[in-house]
Formats: structure tokens, sequence, C-alpha cells
């Protein structure tokens, strides 16, 4: 293996070029297949890894690609990445829309994993975050027109925590609740059988990674509310509140308005389609989250 | 060695020892390969689980874990180090190859053997000469360069392409496309150069070569007098260059035993010999000089 310490100039000559040839040829190969372990980590958004799975730059160093978690997911849920799938060739992942996650007690995809691809410390299959579940479309939603499907909700393992249906107002026929499911990210775990289960042609409810589904508060920024209900009471002073004189014309009525001065909220007469005293308790677009 | 001329290779040897005789070790080999992935078939196919997952690691009958020490290795320079199933695994696959000869690995287990056998013999009975040349220490530095890759990129790097596992992964759980990956080094090898995945570009058996470095279990020429030089062992070798110094060897000193780490101890060089010059045996028993006591006469005739 050890090339012949070279003795002459020639030799050494030679023992360069065929060095140089070396690390130039394999050097090639080594860039190509680096750009392409650097495309490889972006998942598709709708490709989900096993519970406990490590974020994905970790996850593609972990994995031995074995295949231990998919024989031992009792589902069939989980497969092995094929060269022309999207995922990197031969990683298990699985799509909700096909088989979801049935998220199993004893988690026996991580007990099989010989890595720490998967994290054994997961033991409570209820914190794991596959995905985040987002009801992506508004427009298709069922229960957004108005009806009363709800299978995302029903079918929730994690039902009334990682799934609600949250009552507001119909505007559109003015008398009726819509009942919209909504997503509470501390509880969804992301087994995706909301997505297999919606209705509709295509999902209006969709798992995704976390990174795609949430928004992320400024670190500075506090909630008012919360952090009254931590101190026990309102941390400003609200007897100093100024209220700056509202700039509408004279004589304006605004629905549904909150004039902190007197502390009543304007009536939703003058809408369309809404006699007065028939008003919703709530205005629109205020969640009926107790 | 004109063409018209050209017999095959181990003509001479299936004459003298017959078909089955000329082909023991080669039998045996492929008994090794189809029954080892026939094991691995036997859960998905049959629903019998008595291994499970693939070369990379397997659990067999819920009690010995095996891992691949090369891909666990790349995992582990990623800074991810394996659980404790998977760390014995390569313990014991470690052991085991450093007993028998790593490229064993190669010749007795790996699914891709069969494919570039196939395609060496191909090559041989249509004939084909002329090879791109490429140095046999080219897969030592893809081997190298996997490694740091595997650190820079943090992925198993070669586990991207590999088409050792390419193969066993797509025969187990649903091949796809990867077939084309298994085509493309059959014509490769076929074509462009001979043995030149297995022989020149493939880092997994450049690791088993390494692992293999210090290995007892050897093939050995002990009745290298009786060479004819009819070159047919060194025909049919994935790795000839690692015979010339055990069988040409007595004249500058060089014992029997073939210790280039090369060697995938296969055991073709028996099967074709007429002479029956070689055998399996441990490399402590190399005495310098074999046979007769021609001494120093180089390989007189």
């Amino acid at each position: 293996m050890k090339p012949n310490t070279p003795k002459t100039g020639a030799a050494r000559r030679q023992f360069i070029f065929d060095s140089a040839k070396m690390v130039c040829g394999v050097g090639m190969l080594g860039l190509g297949l680096g750009l392409y372990a650097k495309q490889s980590k972006a998942l598709p958004a709708l490709a989900l890894r096993p519970p406990g799975a490590l974020p994905e730059d970790d996850f593609l160093g972990a994995c031995i690609r074995c295949g231990m978690c998919v024989r031992d997911c009792p589902y069939n849920t989980l497969a092995l990445a094929k060269p022309e799938a999207p995922v990197t060739t031969g990683t298990p992942y699985f799509t909700a829309r096909n088989i979801p996650c049935e998220m199993c007690e004893d988690i026996p995809c991580i007990k099989a994993c010989p890595t720490k691809a998967l994290d054994h410390s997961l033991t409570d299959i209820n914190k794991a975050k596959m995905g985040l579940a987002v009801l992506i479309d508004h427009e298709t939603c069922l229960n957004f027109l108005g009806l009363r499907c709800d299978v995302c909700y029903r079918v929730c393992p994690v039902i009334d925590k990682a799934i609600t249906l949250d009552m507001v107002p119909n505007t559109r026929t003015g008398r009726h609740a819509m009942f919209l499911p909504t997503v509470h990210y501390e509880h969804c775990t992301g087994c995706g059988k909301c997505e297999k289960s919606c209705v509709l042609e295509e999902a209006a409810i969709r798992v995704l990674p976390p990174k795609l589904a949430q928004g992320v508060l400024g670190k500075h920024y506090r909630v008012g509310w919360d952090e009254k209900a931590k101190a026990g009471h309102s941390l400003i002073d609200e007897s100093k509140m100024l209220d700056l004189p509202d700039r509408i014309p004279e004589g304006a009525v605004l629905p549904g308005h909150y004039d902190p001065a007197s502390g009543h909220t304007e009536s939703m007469r003058g809408m369309p389609g809404i006699e007065a005293g028939a008003i919703p308790s709530q205005p629109p677009g205020l969640g009926g989250k107790p | 060695m004109s063409a018209a001329k050209h017999k095959r290779i181990g003509a001479e040897a299936v004459e003298v020892k017959g078909w089955l005789g000329a082909h023991k070790w080669l039998i045996l080999r492929r008994i090794s390969q189809f029954s080892i992935l026939a094991l691995f078939l036997a859960g998905p196919w049959f629903g019998q689980w008595i291994v499970k997952g693939n070369l990379a690691y397997s659990y067999t009958l819920g009690v010995l874990p095996l891992t691949d020490p090369y891909v666990a290795l790349q995992s582990m320079v990623t800074g991810h180090l394996p659980e404790t199933l998977g760390l014995i695994g390569m313990a014991i696959v470690l052991a085991f190859y450093l007993l028998v000869g790593g490229r064993v690995y190669c010749s007795w287990v790996c699914p891709v053997n069969i494919v570039t056998d196939a395609a060496g013999w191909l090559r041989d009975r249509l004939g084909i000469k002329g090879s791109a040349h490429l140095g046999r220490n080219t897969r030592y530095w893809i081997l190298g360069m996997t490694f740091v890759g595997s650190a820079i990129t943090g992925v198993v790097l070669w586990e991207l392409i590999n088409p050792v596992s390419m193969l066993h992964r797509g025969l187990i759980f649903g091949i796809g496309t990867a077939w084309t990956v298994i085509l493309s080094v059959f014509l490769f090898d076929l074509f462009v150069m001979s043995r030149g995945w297995c022989g020149r570009l493939c880092p997994v058996g450049a690791f088993y070569s390494l692992l293999g470095r210090w290995s007892p279990v050897r093939i050995s020429a002990p009745k290298r007098s009786a060479c004819n030089d009819c070159m047919d062992c060194f025909e049919v070798c994935p790795e000839p260059h690692v015979i010339r110094p055990a069988l040409k060897g007595e004249g500058k000193g060089i014992g029997p035993v073939i210790l280039g780490p090369n060697c995938t101890n296969c055991g073709r060089c028996i099967d074709v010999c007429s002479k029956d010059v070689f055998t399996f045996g441990l490399r402590f028993n190399n005495p310098v000089s074999t046979g007769q006591p021609a001494v120093a006469q180089p390989e007189a005739k």
C-alpha cells in the first residue's frame, strides 16, 4: 500500500504526480458527493421521520440505513427511501396521507434502532414531534365552509388537546357558528392521522416539519395577558392609560368597536344583514377558546 | 496467448479434477452468498424472521447484533455514537473479519461480488481486451475521502451512493431504481475496466482490506514448485497482484502464504489450478523454502 520511498528525483516527481492525480480525481468525486449530501438534507415537506428522529442534519449522520425501525413498525407505516424517492436513499420515512403513525405506546421503532438516530430517551409517544399539523387551506376545509365535518378532530389521538374545535360566528350567514379545527402545537405529535383522514381530495390539514409550520415570537415579546396572569395583576397602571381620541368622522358608528373610555363595545347595528339586538356576543375574528 | 489458442480459464483443472473439483470454492462461495441473502429474505418473503435489517446492521433471532463497521465508523465521524447493540454488533464483525480475513466479506458475503464476478466471467467469454487503467490504491483514497467527507458534511457519505448497500437493501426492502446503479457497475466492469469496481474503486473493500491486514486465515501456495506457469490463477484472480510474491517468491526468500491484504480469500486460485498448488492455510505456516530444496534458483524449470 505504501508507495516506495522516492529516492531519485524522477521517482519523487512521479510520486508527487501520482498523488496529485489521486487527490484531484478523488477530490472531485468527494466534492460531488459533498454537494449531493448538502442537497440530501432538504427533506421534502410531506416526508415525515419516525418518532424521536433527530433533526434532519443530525439524522443523516446518525442513521445507518439498516431498516430495523421499518421492520418493527407493526402498521407498515415506515419505508426505506429508494433512490428515486425525494428522501435521502435508504433512510426511513413515512407519508401521512398514505399510512400515518399509529403512535404505539411502546414505540417499537425507537427500540429497534441500533443508533441514536431515533432518540431512545423518548418513551412517551405523546411527546413525539414528527411534525406539526397545520390546517393549511381555510377555503376548502368543510368546517370553514360552515359544515360540521370534524373528522380531523375526531381521529386525533390527542383529541381536545392537539386539535380543538373553536367556535366563531359565521359571518356569511350571520346566524350560524363555525367550528374551526385549531391545532395546538404543544400537544400535536405529527402522527398524521388528521391528514390521512381529511375527507377532501387533497387534505386541507397537513403535517409539516415544525420549522415550516411554526412562527416564532421575537425573544423580547411579552404577551400582556400571560404576564398579567403570572404577576396576578396588570403590569401597567391602567388608571394612567391614555385614551387618545379616535380619528374618525364625527358621528360615525363603528360596529364592534371597543371604546376604552366608556368601556363598552359599540353594537353592530348597521352591518348588512344584521338587525340590532341580534348581535353575536363576540366580535368576528376572536376565537371562542376558553 | 493468441486468441485462437486461448483456452478458458481453468480448463486444465476441469480436465484433471473434474468440473466439481475445479469449482468447489466458487460453489461454496455462492452458497454462502445466497444463503446469507436467503436468511435476510426469509422474513419479508415468507414471514420467517430469522434475520432483521440489512448488511448495515442486522439482528439475528433476537440475540445476535451485527453492524457494518465501515458504515458505523462513517456515522461516528459525523459525531454520532451508535447505541449499545450497534456497538456490540460492530465489535463482533470487527473481530470476525480480523480473524478470517477482511475481504472474506467481499467474496463470501457481498452481493455485488456476484455482479462483478459475472461481469468478469462475461469479459473473459467475450474476449474483451483492453481496460481503462486506474491504480489499485484508488480505493484507499476514496475510503479516506468518505471519512473526511462524512466529518465535513455530517452525512454518512458513502451510503448516499454505495452500490453494495443499495443492492442488498434493495433486494430486501424494494429495489426501486437502484438496479440502474447495479447495472452500471456491471457494465463498468465489463466494458470499461476489468475488475474495476471491486478491485480499484470500492471503499468498502478497501476498508475490509485494511481490517484483514493481519488476519491469520490465508491462502497459501505450499506446492508452488509444482507450478507450470499456466497463468490461470492470475487470470481468474480478482486481485492478481497478491499472488505473485507468494507463488514466485521462492528465490527471493518470500514464503508461500499470500499476505497481500487485497486477497479476498475467494479460493478461485485453488479451484483453477490443475496442480493443486494453492490451499487454505494460516499465515504462520510460512516457511521461506517449500517443496524440493531448489534453493536460490529463481523458479528453475
